[in-house]
């Protein structure tokens, strides 16, 4: 399966951030998405989440091939490492939480609340829950955020070992991961030229 | 599906979870109101349906904006959306959670607060029988109102004010099957609506609450 994207334009808040945007995807490759703050990045990443409708345009992998991983990590302060992990590997009916939390090196603190862990802890934690997800196209948006240089390199790897297992990420990010392989889209150019939505009462059953 | 509810029940139960607040209020409102209203048997005796009823259906919306906020919050609920349960099935089983940990108890403890608002003899039963069919009808039209206003911060305000009116059908009902249970008359009539309440919004609510969690989190 490859993720082709086609004249896609997405919105936020009825406002449309980006058109045009094409590009495709094959099993095995990463594409680093960048652009200015604002530019609609994490709209772009949202919409092929299938969290929000696009505008115009077509996605051709269906939602339940991605998995999205945001800012907010999804943990719950008072479940254990373990816990956290074991929850999203359960929702997605696979297993594999041991090798998870050894492959973002969790292990040493499986048994600790997610409330007394670091902000570089929970993030490794979060992007855990990737690895119990199953779904071929990860969909990152700043993954990194809180993550010090050996960590980078560790999410990295894991990166690059999820790809060669014919795995397919799409990584919105500031920080250069070290993915060399990986294609670089700027969303600069894909910038909408008429920014003021179409708006009107029908926006309300869109 | 399982995963989630045991998730949901293990967050309730562990500090600041919010277990027991809706059952603490409950005994509040049937210690206090004796207390208020004067010791006189015969007049406890008129007003303890309307009471337990009352002071169940206010504890139960203590809890409501809990339902959803929390995982809104920590981005748990964009992780839901787009997982393999349908939104539906989230809804139905956070529904469901917030039953267990609010509704069982408060249905399981009304006896012993009827005691103290000197309910009738045979009231008892039909206490329990009414709360037992009307609370879930409470926590799924709660995750309902709750998932209207997701996403909006002390959203509590909006959510009561959106909640009640649909409560009211489910109180009137309820604390009428109990005033006619504790009179010794036929109760079921009232107890009959009070179930086909609680089987429409079983039925219907999921849905619409899952549209509207789709919508709040564009």
């Amino acid at each position: 399966m490859e993720l082709v994207v086609d004249k896609l334009a997405v919105a936020r808040g009825g406002v449309t951030l980006l058109e045009g945007v094409s590009f495709a995807l094959a099993p095995g490759r990463a594409l680093i998405l960048r652009g200015p703050n604002g530019v609609g990045k994490t709209t772009l990443l949202r919409t092929l989440a299938g969290l929000q409708p696009a505008v115009a345009g077509r996605v051709s992998a269906p939602p339940e091939s991605l998995t999205y991983a945001a800012h907010a990590d999804g943990l719950k302060a008072v479940l254990t490492v373990e816990e956290n992990l074991g929850f999203w590997a359960a929702i997605h009916g696979v297993g594999g939480v041991g090798d998870a939390m050894a492959r973002m090196n969790l292990l040493d603190l499986r048994d600790r609340r997610a409330a007394n862990l670091s902000a570089g802890q929970k993030r490794r934690l979060g992007l855990a829950r990737l690895l119990v997800t199953g779904r071929p196209i990860w969909v990152l948006d700043e993954p990194t955020v809180s993550l010090d240089v050996a960590s980078v390199a560790l999410f990295a790897g894991v990166v690059r070992g999820h790809l060669a297992q014919g795995g397919m990420a799409l990584i919105a990010t500031h920080i250069d991961l070290g993915l060399d392989e990986a294609a670089v889209l700027d969303l600069a150019p894909f910038k909408a030229r008429v920014t003021v939505g179409s708006g009107g009462f029908d926006e309300a059953f869109a | 599906m399982r995963a989630l509810l045991l998730r949901d029940l293990r967050l309730a139960f562990r500090a600041g979870g919010g277990f027991g607040l809706g059952l603490a209020f409950f005994l509040l409102v049937a210690v206090l109101v004796p207390l208020g209203v004067g010791p006189e048997p015969a007049t406890l005796a008129k007003i303890a349906p309307g009471i337990l009823w009352v002071g169940a259906l206010l504890a139960c919306l203590l809890s409501l904006d809990r339902i959803f906020a929390l995982d809104f919050e920590d981005g748990s609920l964009d992780l839901l959306a787009t997982s393999p349960i349908p939104l539906e099935g989230v809804v139905a089983v956070k529904a469901f959670a917030h039953w267990l940990v609010t509704g069982l108890p408060l249905t399981l403890v009304a006896p012993v607060l009827g005691v103290l608002l000197n309910l009738p003899g045979p009231g008892y039963l039909w206490l329990v029988a009414s709360l037992a069919a009307g609370t879930p009808a409470l926590s799924v039209i709660g995750a309902f109102g709750a998932a209207l206003t997701v996403g909006i911060k002390r959203g509590g305000l909006l959510l009561s004010l959106l909640v009640l009116p649909l409560y009211v059908p489910t109180l009137i009902f309820g604390a009428e099957v109990v005033k006619r249970g504790a009179a010794g008359a036929e109760v079921s009539v009232p107890l009959l609506l009070l179930a086909g309440i609680t089987a429409g919004a079983l039925a219907l609510l999921p849905f619409a609450a899952a549209a509207a969690i789709r919508v709040n989190l564009r």
